[in-house]
């Protein structure tokens, strides 16, 4: 089974400072540990995919205007407060197991080495196989 | 021997070497095979198939599966005692491949890989993961086996049994893996539905006498016989009521029953073989009206007996419905819903919502097949009930 785990973050829910107020060696660290995440889900044979995003600078809207043609709205997103900093697709043999890759990667450290215990959102992919009806 | 078959020297002493030094490698660790010959000509052949394969991988894969039927003596005129041991090693390979201490996923993957031939870039593929993941996953459970300590002989007479269902569970598994459908376009995925047939077509043949094994392989074929009329033009699913039954395999359904038919006299009776027995009514019936619904409810008390779940609970109160009517069905659900297994559940959701829709209570059955399009984690599932439930919803006197 297959699990989308996505990394987001609230601007106002977030109970740590943004990555680019932490010193070197804390981005560092961090860094390290989402390669280690990743060394280990190939290892284990349960990577699929995993990337981080663009921060919502860069991030756009579309929605189709007249005729199709796209509408663009830039970011920054002030009024959703939200955004996906990343995600990963893995494949494990249970949702016990895919939520325990989350937790792990929830410890991720940030200021001070301290973990940041980040919300990480743990979604199916509709992968399983349909049940005769 | 390998040239023999294969017709290219080359090719066929590149794939001994591969093959002797897979022994040299594995043999010290795991023990000696039981057919020392027989196991090198087999890894060969395997190692062989790999290095010619290509553009015609899939004709290459009947040729291995050729090789384990009988008929494959007049290719390779061996004496029987010789064949016999081969076919045993094959056999091992097998219980290796599903041994019970490597978990499902990677079990499947191996059998796919050593017993079934693919290549670990078809596995990757038909299991929509990158091939350095399958690589991964196969080589560690390669290892798994070995930490194990596990020696490369059949298991224990006394275990036998056991490892026989491990091994079983397996193929199954492949075969249902094999009706996921999942969004996108699937160039050159491998069928893994038609793979697990062949897969237990050659435990059949290994195994003639064994009536599980051979209800398994009757369970495919009567299952995968309604393939064709399973789907819509759009790939959307079409139950078991509304297919189009001249579409269903005429040749799978014979070749079903036949087996299943001969299985279950001769015993003993496994869940497979009941199972097999209520596809074969379901296949055999002219419509669901004209199903011979009181036979499939007593086999699904039988199959409760055999391998009680809480699915087979659900269908068996299905199935009570079509011979008692509906309200009957519903008391059967309302028993199961405390169970923990099912509680939210979107089978249990959708059994409700089918036998209200059954029972005239439309209102019930809309929620009913909403909260079962909520909680499916299968994409055309989900959209078949919601479809169901749009269709009743507009339906006059529906509540909005």
């Amino acid at each position: 089974m297959k699990y989308m785990l996505l990394m987001q973050f609230s601007a106002a829910g977030a109970d740590f400072p943004s990555i680019d107020t932490w010193t070197q060696d804390e981005v560092r660290a961090h860094i390290a540990f989402m390669g280690e995440v990743n060394d280990k889900l190939t290892a284990a044979g349960e990577w699929v995919d995993a990337q981080g995003l663009g921060g919502p600078q860069q991030a756009r809207i579309v929605r189709a205007g007249e005729g199709g043609t796209p509408v663009v709205t830039e970011g920054p997103f002030a009024e959703t407060k939200e955004f996906l900093a990343g995600f990963w697709i893995v494949d494990c043999e249970s949702p016990q197991r895919a939520v325990e890759l989350a937790a792990n990667i929830s410890t991720a450290p940030g200021p001070g080495g301290r973990p940041l215990n980040m919300p990480i959102e743990v979604h199916p992919v509709m992968s399983a196989p349909p049940a005769e009806l | 021997m390998l040239s023999r078959r294969f017709g290219d020297f080359a090719t066929a002493e590149d794939a001994v070497q591969e093959a002797l030094l897979a022994a040299a490698t594995q043999w010290p660790t795991e023990g000696l095979p039981v057919n020392p010959r027989g196991w090198l000509i087999q890894i060969g052949y395997r190692r062989m198939i790999e290095l010619v394969r290509g553009e015609q991988a899939r004709r290459r894969r009947e040729d291995l599966v050729a090789r384990r039927d009988p008929d494959d003596r007049r290719y390779a005129p061996t004496p029987d005692e010789q064949l016999t041991a081969e076919r045993d090693d094959t056999l091992v390979l097998l219980f290796l491949c599903c041994h019970p201490a490597l978990a499902p996923t990677s079990a499947v993957a191996l059998t796919l890989r050593a017993v079934g031939g693919l290549s670990t870039a078809e596995i990757a593929r038909a299991f929509l993961v990158p091939e350095a993941t399958m690589a991964q996953r196969i080589s560690r459970a390669k290892q798994r086996i070995r930490a194990s300590g596990l020696p490369f002989r059949m298991p224990e007479p006394a275990e036998r049994a056991d490892r026989l269902i491990a091994v079983r569970q397996v193929l199954y598994l492949i075969f249902t893996e094999g009706h996921t459908s999942t969004s996108g376009p699937h160039l050159r995925r491998v069928d893994l539905a038609a793979e697990a047939i062949r897969l237990t077509r050659a435990l059949h043949t290994l195994l003639p006498d064994d009536s599980e094994s051979a209800g398994l392989l009757a369970l495919m074929l009567l299952t995968e016989a309604r393939g064709p009329a399973r789907t819509g033009a759009s790939g959307e699913l079409i139950s078991l009521a509304d297919q189009d039954r001249s579409r269903w395999d005429a040749a799978a359904i014979a070749e079903g029953i036949t087996l299943v038919t001969r299985a279950l006299p001769r015993g003993p009776v496994g869940p497979y073989q009941v199972q097999a027995a209520i596809a074969a009514l379901h296949d055999e019936a002219p419509s669901t009206e004209r199903t011979d619904w009181p036979q499939i409810l007593a086999l699904y008390q039988v199959l409760e007996r055999l391998a009680a779940s809480p699915v087979v609970a659900l269908n068996r109160a299905v199935a009570t419905a079509m011979v008692h009517g509906p309200a009957a069905g519903l008391a059967a659900l309302d028993a199961l819903a405390n169970d923990p297994q099912l509680t939210g559940h979107h089978r249990l959701a959708a059994a409700r919502a089918y036998l209200h829709e059954m029972a005239g209570n439309q209102t019930q059955a809309i929620a009913d097949y909403r909260a079962a399009a909520a909680r499916t984690s299968s994409r055309p599932e989900q959209l078949y009930l919601t479809m169901r439930a749009a269709r009743l919803a507009a339906e006059p006197g529906a509540p909005p």
